[in-house]
């Protein structure tokens, strides 16, 4: 069994009325099946209201599945005595920077996840060096998160998570409010925590250049999980990724629309070297 | 104009203040609010105010980011004082109609401003130096003896903690919302006082909007770190008093002796 298991998950979101009538379901994930070995860099996509976000919260006991089974390194998300371990195990990393940053000061606030879990003074100094070592946000510990920009206050908000020696790190749209800048800053912080850690990543977007270097990509659509593969195999099905309503990243896009103009090159191309060097040897 | 407001922000710095144990600088700001209503002469107040002064030079925090604060005041600062000044029956100064400005009236309402003017210079020196953490850990502890008749101590001192962090993000927001509003039409300067409030509306409305949407990202964002409560919390920063806390002390127990010395014999 991998880190994150899941099993027909089924979540009913219930829409009530004013004059107590019967409620109005509305099913966000419809029979997700998952196992997301760990140490593995995850990326899932989909668009706006696909249940991306609503799966994600499951994975951290946030919301429990109305049917089915999802497993966090072995502990079941359904049992209410093993939601504070699973919440440890699991961390997760929100949109919006502001409204995640709960202390006034960057290192308080990393220490906060400790100090929840019981960790002992000493301890929580050592964990939020290293955790803003990591994320490499080390020289601002003193500083005021409201004046940090997007992109550092997404480290901070990693940092907070790092702190509290996850197995997993959940990110759900984690730079979909950041400047290019920002999502680089963000993107390589993580990337860096998966390869040197070896933390499981699972970043939840819909950005696609972002998923590139991902080991595994899933995508999902209405609640289901409609797609999955290396990021090669997904990029190369372009056709398939637009009647999902996602855009694929230029540089593939061309490659693809190059090779039904009859050009000779592979499908599912991710890079601009990759073409180039496609291109060259084509000739 | 609203970030004029300093209470509630912190200024980041190493004086000995900022170093003082939040518990000293939230009695040390209550004991000063009081002898504030303790002294009731012109030394008394120059004793004061000079206490403060040197307690802002110790901060290091500039005059000019104190006084920012004032701003925001002013108008509460002219109303009581323009309400004493009228109200006080005695020797009459000037007359225009009705309204009687009396001597005794002046006094007074000098006294009042001299007062609020403390009163919140001294409130928000306490919160320039003192992050709303350290603030919140402090009260903690000093209401702690509270928890056996069943108080939630710590989920109050949480509570105030966030109010705190999220003021300057409000207020920004309200700032983005008056523009944005602005640029659609609305006006907020002109007309009566009714007229300004009912203007007030589109600007209420998306706020608290925004105000519970961040309340419900926050609530989620502290549950997904393991927030449940106060029960096998450890703190990353104790509370443990050191030598100077003592020395704090002890000045503050000099200056309230003073205070309480000057009253009795009647200065």
């Amino acid at each position: 069994m991998g880190i994150i298991k899941a099993a027909k998950v089924v979540f009913d979101y219930l829409k009530y009325s004013e004059e107590g009538q019967e409620p109005e379901v509305n099913r966000a994930i419809d029979g997700v099946d998952l196992d997301i070995a760990e140490g593995q860099f995850i990326a899932i996509l989909g668009h706006n209201g696909s249940g991306k976000s609503t799966l994600a919260k499951h994975m951290n006991a946030l919301l429990v599945p109305t049917e089915g089974t999802l497993w966090v390194d072995s502990l079941d998300t359904a049992e209410d005595d093993d939601v504070w371990k699973i919440r440890q195990k699991a961390g997760m990393v929100f949109q919006n920077p502001d409204n995640q940053i709960i202390g006034t000061v960057v290192e308080e606030d990393v220490g906060f996840g400790p100090e929840n879990i019981g960790v002992p003074t000493d301890e929580i100094w050592q964990r939020v060096e290293d955790a803003l070592t990591k994320t490499g946000m080390i020289s601002y510990r003193k500083h005021s998160p409201n004046k940090l920009s997007g992109g550092q206050k997404q480290r901070v908000a990693i940092a907070g998570v790092v702190a509290m020696k996850p197995k997993c790190i959940i990110l759900d749209e984690p730079t979909a409010m950041l400047d290019p800048n920002g999502r680089k800053e963000v993107l390589a912080a993580v990337r860096e925590l998966n390869e040197k850690e070896g933390v499981t990543v699972i970043l939840i977007t819909h950005y696609m250049e972002e998923v590139i270097l991902a080991d595994k990509v899933y995508v999902m659509d209405s609640g289901r999980i409609v797609m999955q593969g290396t990021p090669r195999e997904i990029f190369s099905q372009v056709d398939t990724l637009k009647k999902y309503r996602l855009d694929v990243p230029q540089v593939t896009l061309l490659a693809d629309e190059l090779k039904k103009a009859g050009v000779d090159i592979p499908s599912g191309i991710l890079t601009i070297e990759e073409l180039v060097n496609a291109l060259c040897q084509s000739n | 104009m609203l970030r004029d407001i300093t209470i509630g922000q912190y200024y980041p710095a190493k004086s000995v203040l900022h170093r003082l144990d939040p518990r000293v600088k939230f009695v040390g700001t209550l004991v000063y609010i009081i002898s504030l209503f303790i002294f009731n002469s012109w030394i008394g107040y120059l004793i004061s105010a000079l206490f403060l002064a040197v307690m802002v030079k110790i901060s290091t925090v500039p005059l000019k980011f104190i006084v920012k604060g004032l701003k925001a005041i002013v108008v509460l600062l002219l109303i009581s004082m323009f309400f004493n000044a009228i109200f006080t029956p005695g020797h009459v100064v000037f007359q225009v109609w009705i309204i009687k400005i009396t001597e005794e009236g002046l006094i007074l309402a000098a006294k009042i401003g001299i007062r609020l003017i403390l009163l919140i210079i001294g409130a928000s020196l306490m919160t320039l130096t003192t992050t709303p953490n350290q603030l919140t850990d402090g009260l903690e502890r000093l209401m702690k003896p509270l928890n056996k008749i069943h108080v939630p101590v710590h989920e109050i001192a949480m509570l105030m903690s966030i109010a705190l962090r999220f003021i300057p993000i409000l207020m920004e927001e309200t700032d983005k919302i008056m523009k944005a509003q602005i640029a659609r039409g609305a006006d907020f300067e002109s007309g009566n006082l009714i007229r300004k409030v009912k203007n007030m509306v589109p600007l209420l409305v998306p706020l608290f909007i925004s105000a519970f949407r961040r309340a419900n990202d926050l609530a989620m964002a502290m549950e997904a770190r393991c927030y449940h409560g106060g029960d096998g919390r450890t703190q990353m920063k104790p509370l443990i008093y050191k030598k100077r806390d003592a020395a704090a002390y002890a000045v503050l127990a000099l200056y309230l002796a003073i205070a309480i010395a000057m009253r009795v014999i009647g200065i």
